[in-house]
């Protein structure tokens, strides 16, 4: 077994904000997964924090760490909040139908 | 009293150009023609000074041009010359304006017609008045757009619209070089004014210039471009073609402008530059040869056309030709004693003819016409003077001058001369047989006009028979009352004084008998030729045409001048039109130009378009695309 080091956490958050970001722009079903995508971005951060505040012996990482949470927590509910009236007044979230973005 | 004779043609204008319809055609016909009246009233007064008092005189009427060494003066210059044409011109016109209120009586146009009468009076004026080149050009485009206007009077005519343009090209041909020879004094001397180019040519006989590659002394290359201008103005052989189109206009126009005044504003110039032109002895045999060629030429044409006015159409440009050759041999004065007898008969002609076509509602062409001289004696007696005088009948105008100018021709003693006396006599006669041609078939044998019975033919009123009255009496007297005053035989010529130049006096000597009465006698043959040709044996001419066909057809097609034209310049310049409209404007211009930026904006926009999908995932990929390089650039850095 090898020992699992600062370099096996980078890699994973690494591994996790890519997921991310690839959910975000190859998902063309539905919205509730880019939120899920933006989620996952925001974890793979938090895992580079906690590894960089226990590698470095620093606890200011942690308390960014349980920030952000809550920060997410709140965004989530405002996120699906959103999606629910948006659902309500166009019958549809699906990615694919939502371009009222245009000009 | 010398500018009222300028400014009450421009008045009278104006008054009927901008307020006829306020005053009425009544009135506007009444103001023009008693100020154009009131104006040749003056200038026979002051053509009488001249004469008696040797009255000469420059008012200076305005400065124009004052820039640098170029000064240019409004002014009216009275001379001798100037003096002459100052009467003839305001003398026909006269008698025209008058003429015009009987003839365009059915015309809903009258206040129009009349203002651009007069107004092309009072552009001849300014161009016979100038002291120097650049108002006499002023003159001279003024005549000519007065004389597009006129010819394309009628302007729902077709053919009147395009004789106009036909016309006003023609003329810019001439008047390009008119320009050129401008420029070119303007270089030479640094002046325009008559008085002092003049005295300065002596200066510059011996100078040469390299043009389009030839050397050519100065002097002829001043005369060569005058000259082109002439040709174009006064529709010599080449510059030609326009005059017989200008028929299209009423025929009061054809009278003043076509006849007596406009085209022989080109004979004018040569004559006012004769002391120029007497340092030319090349150019001068140019003329010579330019005028008789144009003389004979068409004097053949006129022989066999059939429309009444195209035939004196023919005849005007063939006696412009007898002056221009006049002029050739040196002989100014006999030019500008033909340019005065001319003015009165042939605006007779004209004016007889427009008589004619009256009386057949507007027929012009002399096959429909015939057997009407017992039901317009006076229209026909008139026409027969205006014929006689023309033809150079004994002891009527047109025989002095004629005579004058065949008889110096003769005397100028070189092979020009000769060849020119030859052919004079010989157009005379030519001349001679196809006015009488023109009366023969217009007036006797059968009624031939199917459209209009010979019971309905009328003669005209009254207004339209006065001046052809006087205009007849004109064209009796003229030469007989002026020769001695303009060509001076036997004597010293003093009534020019300075006004034309002679390096040489003109010889004094008589030409033989037998040459002096050839000319007369043929003139007299050709009555009985004619009558027999075109009332008694009517068979023989188509015989003659028949047997002839090729020189039939050549006459006919007017020496297929036209159609020349049509191959050599028309065509290419069609074609070099389309190419620059199509191909450079169209493809060049406008597709690399505002076209093609245009479509090219338009597609760039189109693409640039379609970033904008509205699609969140991909907004936010340009979003983390943005963020991550500027990451990486602040980063790198």
């Amino acid at each position: 077994m090898t020992e699992i080091g600062l370099g096996h956490y980078l890699t994973l958050g690494a591994v996790i904000f890519s997921i991310g970001i690839i959910g975000i722009f190859l998902n063309r079903k539905n919205i509730i997964v880019i939120l899920m995508s933006i989620e996952l971005i925001l974890l793979a951060v938090n895992i580079n924090l906690v590894a960089f505040s226990i590698f470095l012996g620093d606890l200011a990482g942690q308390v960014f760490t349980l920030f952000i949470l809550t920060v997410a927590a709140a965004e989530a509910a405002i996120g699906l909040a959103i999606i629910v009236v948006y659902y309500r007044n166009s019958g549809t979230i699906r990615v694919e139908e939502i371009d009222k973005l245009k000009g | 009293m010398e500018i009222s004779i300028l400014f009450l043609p421009l008045i009278a204008s104006i008054i009927s150009g901008f307020f006829g319809r306020y005053i009425g055609d009544r009135n506007s016909e009444i103001i023009t023609s008693v100020f154009v009246s009131i104006s040749a009233f003056l200038s026979i007064f002051v053509l009488y000074q001249v004469i008696v008092n040797q009255y000469e005189e420059n008012i200076v009427i305005a400065t124009w041009i004052n820039s640098g060494s170029l000064n240019v003066n409004w002014s009216m210059l009275i001379d001798p010359l100037s003096a002459v044409m100052l009467v003839v011109v305001t003398s026909v016109s006269s008698l025209v304006h008058i003429y015009s209120i009987g003839y365009m009586s059915h015309d809903p146009h009258k206040p129009r017609f009349m203002a651009y009468l007069s107004l092309f009076t009072f552009a001849m004026l300014m161009l016979v008045t100038s002291d120097n080149f650049i108002q006499l050009f002023f003159g001279w485009e003024g005549v000519g757009l007065c004389s597009y206007f006129l010819i394309g009077f009628w302007f729902k005519k077709e053919s009147a619209n395009a004789a106009a343009i036909k016309a006003f090209v023609v003329n810019r041909v001439g008047d390009f070089g008119f320009a050129l020879g401008i420029f070119l004094i303007f270089y030479l001397f640094g002046t325009v004014n008559y008085s002092e180019v003049f005295q300065q040519i002596p200066t510059v006989i011996d100078k040469n210039l390299s043009f389009l590659g030839f050397e050519i002394k100065a002097i002829d290359l001043i005369c060569l471009f005058l000259f082109i201008g002439a040709m174009g103005k006064s529709a010599q052989i080449l510059l030609h073609t326009w005059l017989p189109d200008a028929m299209e206009g009423p025929t009061p126009v054809s009278a003043l402008i076509h006849a007596a005044t406009m085209v022989t504003a080109g004979v004018f110039l040569v004559v006012r530059c004769s002391p120029i032109y007497e340092y030319s002895p090349l150019i001068l045999n140019l003329i010579t040869i330019v005028g008789m060629t144009t003389a004979f030429f068409a004097a053949t044409v006129a022989l066999v056309q059939t429309d009444i006015k195209k035939i004196i159409a023919y005849s005007t440009c063939s006696q412009l030709g007898y002056m221009f050759f006049a002029a050739g041999v040196g002989a100014y004065n006999v030019a500008m004693f033909h340019l005065f007898t001319h003015a009165f008969f042939k605006a007779l002609l004209f004016l007889g003819s427009g008589s004619v076509i009256h009386a057949f509602k507007d027929e012009q062409d002399i096959n429909n016409m015939g057997g009407v001289w017992k039901k317009l004696p006076y229209t026909y007696a008139l026409m027969i003077i205006g014929t006689l005088a023309l033809t150079g009948f004994p002891f009527l105008s047109g025989f002095y001058s004629k005579d004058a100018i065949i008889e110096f021709a003769y005397l100028k003693g070189n092979t020009t001369g000769y060849y020119a006396a030859g052919i004079g006599i010989f157009t005379a006669f030519l001349t001679s047989i196809y006015s009488w041609r023109l009366i023969f078939k217009t007036f006797h044998g059968n009624y031939n006009n199917k459209k209009v019975s010979i019971k309905e033919t009328h003669e005209s009123p009254l207004i339209m028979l006065i001046p052809l009255v006087i205009l007849s009496i004109g064209a009796i007297f003229a030469g007989f009352l002026f020769k001695d005053l303009f060509v001076g035989h036997g004597g010293e010529n003093h009534f020019w004084a300075e006004s034309i130049k002679f390096l040489e006096p003109l010889s004094l000597e008589h030409p033989p008998t037998w040459f002096l009465l050839m000319t007369p006698c043929l003139v007299l043959l050709s009555i009985p030729i004619a009558y027999y040709l075109f009332v008694k044996n009517k068979e023989l001419p188509n015989q003659i045409a028949n047997m002839n066909k090729p020189l039939y057809k050549f006459l006919i097609n007017k020496w297929y001048f036209d159609e020349l034209y049509e191959v050599i310049f028309i065509n290419p310049s069609k074609k070099l039109g389309l190419f620059f409209w199509k191909f450079c404007d169209g493809k060049l211009i406008d597709g690399f130009g505002p076209d093609g930026i245009s479509s090219f904006i338009k597609k760039c926009s189109i693409k640039a378009n379609k970033f904008q999908s509205g699609f969140i995932y991909q907004y936010a990929f340009v979003m983390l695309l943005g963020f991550s390089a500027l990451l990486t650039f602040l980063i790198v850095k």
